[in-house]
């Protein structure tokens, strides 16, 4: 007789655990031939609003550990995805890919993760100053993270577009709360484990999925999201999204629907320039 | 803060006399003989027309600017209409497609350069004039503002043809027409702010000071024209929060620069969303000044001063909120309250005046407002004694003890030479208190232990924190808010990102 194959869950993964959407609310994805993927989370605004809660929590004790231990996390996510490589080339077959589409998309998503790693204690170097002021004060411009940081990570790419949200603004001392594509959230919920086992405090990084449309005003308006990154190519969206931002002057960044280069002026697009003076004498 | 979009109406202030200056009746102090600064070097228009590529353009509407501390009528000025703001936008955009984008940096940076000698060597003409329109003491006007706007042309002047050294693996390249909306309390040096760095990296530039301090952009109009700045590179138009509106909403703008109330910027923010123009926001605030226990009193007391009572408190990062460690409380209080009594209030330009005249009486309307709100919610309010002119617009230096975080004293910005004060007892405490507002634009720490700085500085979330100093600014120092304070700073190498984009090398 055959085995019976276990099939996997997909939940949320917020403040560091794996719940159930609170709504009960499913999607059905389907795959290529018409058969059941997953019964995927239909995350609701209230499982929105508890990631916020979770990544606010997390926020300070994130971006005070020190740069050094921020980049070995990174690094270890990159392990971990190394080590569960098939099971993600897996799903976005399942999605769609071409067997070698989704073996180049695993790698890169790797290194990536690598690359980031690398930044954690050197970006700042590059947008430092120290500031030459025309008085006895010593002057310095350090950058520092924005805070709690919503995401909605490109919908045409389930795993490359996912973690090139996500490295940058947690390498920076960010905490997020990342909306994963609706039409591929299979490797959101993966991703999520491995980040879960990375040693990542709980919270740095929360997932959801659900309904685009849905969450989108939710994610723009929440006045403890400080600010935003929109990957769409839609004008309606993003109207949107900038309108809604406005109540606390959320600071919105856009980007088309595709994964975001390597780069540290995605990391700087989530940090704040700090400017201290203090006076110089005996 | 200021006047922008939706807000304030030009014109509305006729009838007011044309007196010649010199017939005001300013209290005489008790302590100093009156040493006004001399005005007869001052050449003012009768009438000042809208300067639109590179011509002075006359407005069909004007409107009057007023002494704020006379209340007498200083000059017209035009009133820029929708037709009008379309014509400086498309003066602009073709300084920017046929002369200013295409001229190596270098030979822009000269132009700024040019620019800032023009304004070291009339400098003493702008500063009073500053103080007329504004109301602000002559000693900050001649002493602070002007020097920083020369140095401000002469920092980023220096930055034009240095762009590729600016973003590491990025290639730099200008944004285009810039609007840029500028505030009342600081007029030339917030234009100065915006119009260095602007100019610098290639863009050319509407400016819209604001209605009731218009005169000294028009000046500055003025020496760009002599400084023989290709036509439209710069363009300032007058009027009031409609003009500004009609600037920000015109399809041929890539840039939008705003200081001025956060009310006022989320407005523009709202206005801007979908249509792909870039903007930069510095908005309102309402810094903490923490005073520990083991800080150099004497001085902390005089950094508190300068913090609050500074351009009368008509500054976004003024140090509205006093926070003071639990036992020095009355000690502080005291020594503030008999400093404050020091205060020279009165006649703008007497060289000795430390509080000048309240900028509008829409302003002075809002700071009574709100000191009334303290009172009734409770708080104690204690004002010093000095006698207030009989004309013009004033407000006595104001502290209120007994404050709740929950008041509209320590939460609102009251851009007025009003200070509350509360006390903390753990440095966790004061944090907390500090950080417990939505804006986050500046900050000051006073103790001796250096780790203590470090901590608490790094901890309050602004962008600029004044450690046992406060209200210094420079050009090569960026400035600008975390939260709702703005986005975007203005300022050194940071500066200058807010007027360029970046793409691959």
């Amino acid at each position: 007789m055959s085995r019976l194959t276990v099939n996997k869950t997909y939940k949320l993964y917020i403040g560091g655990k794996f719940p159930r959407t609170e709504s009960g609310r499913y999607y059905e994805l389907k795959g290529k031939k018409g058969n059941l993927l997953a019964n995927v989370s239909h995350g609701s605004r209230k499982d929105f609003r508890n990631a916020v809660v979770a990544a606010r929590k997390s926020f300070r004790g994130w971006w005070e550990a020190n740069a050094y231990l921020r980049g070995q996390i990174l690094y270890r996510i990159a392990e971990i995805l190394e080590g569960r490589a098939e099971q993600f080339e897996d799903e976005l077959r399942a999605q769609g890919s071409t067997p070698a589409a989704a073996r180049k998309e695993v790698l890169k998503a790797i290194d990536l993760f690598v690359h980031y790693a690398g930044w954690s204690d050197k970006f700042q170097a590059l947008f430092s100053s120290v500031n030459p002021v025309a008085s006895p004060h010593f002057n310095f411009s350090v950058p520092e993270p924005t805070g709690v940081v919503a995401a909605v990570a490109p919908e045409r790419s389930g795993l490359l577009g996912l973690s090139s949200v996500i490295a940058p603004i947690i390498v920076g001392g960010n905490s997020g709360v990342v909306l994963a594509s609706q039409s591929r959230p299979l490797c959101s919920v993966t991703l999520a484990e491995v980040i879960n086992s990375s040693d990542l405090p709980g919270g740095v990084v929360n997932i959801l999925t659900g309904m685009r449309d849905e969450l989108l005003p939710h994610l723009s308006s929440h006045m403890d999201v400080n600010a935003l990154l929109l990957c769409s190519d839609d004008p309606a969206e993003q109207k949107l999204v900038q309108g809604e931002a406005v109540e606390n002057v959320k600071r919105v960044r856009l980007h088309p629907d595709a994964p975001l280069d390597e780069s540290p002026y995605h990391i700087l697009d989530f940090q704040e320039i700090k400017t201290t003076w203090h006076p110089v004498g005996v | 803060m200021p006047e922008g979009p939706g807000e304030g109406t030009a014109g509305s202030s006729a009838k007011r006399t044309t007196k010649k200056a010199n017939s005001h009746d300013f209290v005489e102090g008790d302590c100093y003989a009156p040493a006004p600064e001399n005005t007869d070097h001052v050449s003012l228009k009768r009438s000042y027309d809208l300067f639109i590529g590179g011509k002075w353009v006359r407005a069909p509407k004007k409107f009057e600017t007023i002494n704020p501390a006379t209340e007498e009528v200083i000059a017209e000025v035009g009133e820029a209409g929708p037709k009008m703001v379309n014509r400086a936008v498309g003066a602009a955009r073709d300084a920017y497609e046929k002369t200013w984008s295409k001229m190596p940096g270098r030979e822009r940076g000269k132009y700024l350069y040019r620019l800032a000698r023009l304004i070291q060597e009339r400098s003493r003409e702008f500063a009073v004039v500053e103080t007329m329109d504004g109301g602000k003491p002559i000693r900050e006007s001649r002493d602070i503002d002007l020097p920083l706007v020369a140095a401000h042309f002469f920092y980023y002047a220096g930055w034009a043809d240095k762009l590729e050294y600016a973003f590491p693996g990025r290639k730099a390249r200008p944004l285009g027409v810039a609007g840029q909306i500028i505030p009342w309390n600081f007029p030339l040096l917030m234009a100065a702010w915006k119009l260095a760095p602007a100019l610098a990296a290639g863009n050319t530039v509407v400016l819209k000071p604001a209605e009731t301090t218009p005169l000294t952009a028009l000046l500055l109009a003025e020496l760009i024209e002599e400084a023989d700045f290709p036509p439209g590179v710069v363009n300032v138009i007058t009027g009031a929060g409609r003009t500004g509106q009609n600037l920000v909403q015109h399809e041929g703008i890539d840039k939008v620069a705003f200081t001025g109330s956060t009310a006022v910027g989320k407005l523009i923010q709202k206005t801007l969303a979908g249509t792909g123009k870039r903007f930069t926001l510095e908005l309102g605030g309402k810094a903490a000044n923490i005073i520990f226990d083991d800080a150099p009193i004497n001085q902390a007391v005089e950094g508190i001063v300068n913090g609050i009572f500074f351009n009368q408190g008509h500054v976004c990062c003024a140090g509205s909120r006093l926070f003071v460690q639990e036992g020095l409380v009355d000690t502080v209080v005291r020594k503030l309250k008999r400093r404050m009594e020091s205060l020279v209030l009165g006649d703008p330009l007497d060289k000795n005046t430390d509080i000048g005249a309240i900028n509008s009486p829409e302003q002075l309307t809002r700071i009574q407002g709100l000191v009334d709100s303290g009172r009734e919610q409770g708080a104690k309010c204690w004002q010093s004694s000095q006698k207030i002119p009989g004309k013009g617009n004033w407000f006595k230096p104001t502290i209120f003890t007994d404050c709740a975080q929950s008041h509209r004293i320590v939460q609102e910005e009251v851009f007025g030479p009003v200070l509350a004060v509360q006390s903390f007892r753990t440095p966790e405490e004061a944090l907390e208190k500090a950080n417990n507002t939505p804006y986050g634009l500046s900050g000051g720490v006073w103790t001796d232990k250096g780790s203590k700085i470090f901590k608490i500085t790094s901890q309050l979330r602004a962008g600029v924190l004044w450690a046992n100093t406060f209200n210094k600014f420079d050009p090569s120092s960026p400035f600008g808010g975390y939260k709702e304070s703005g986005m975007g700073r203005e300022g050194g190498l940071h500066g200058l990102g807010a007027y360029v984009q970046l793409s691959g090398r």
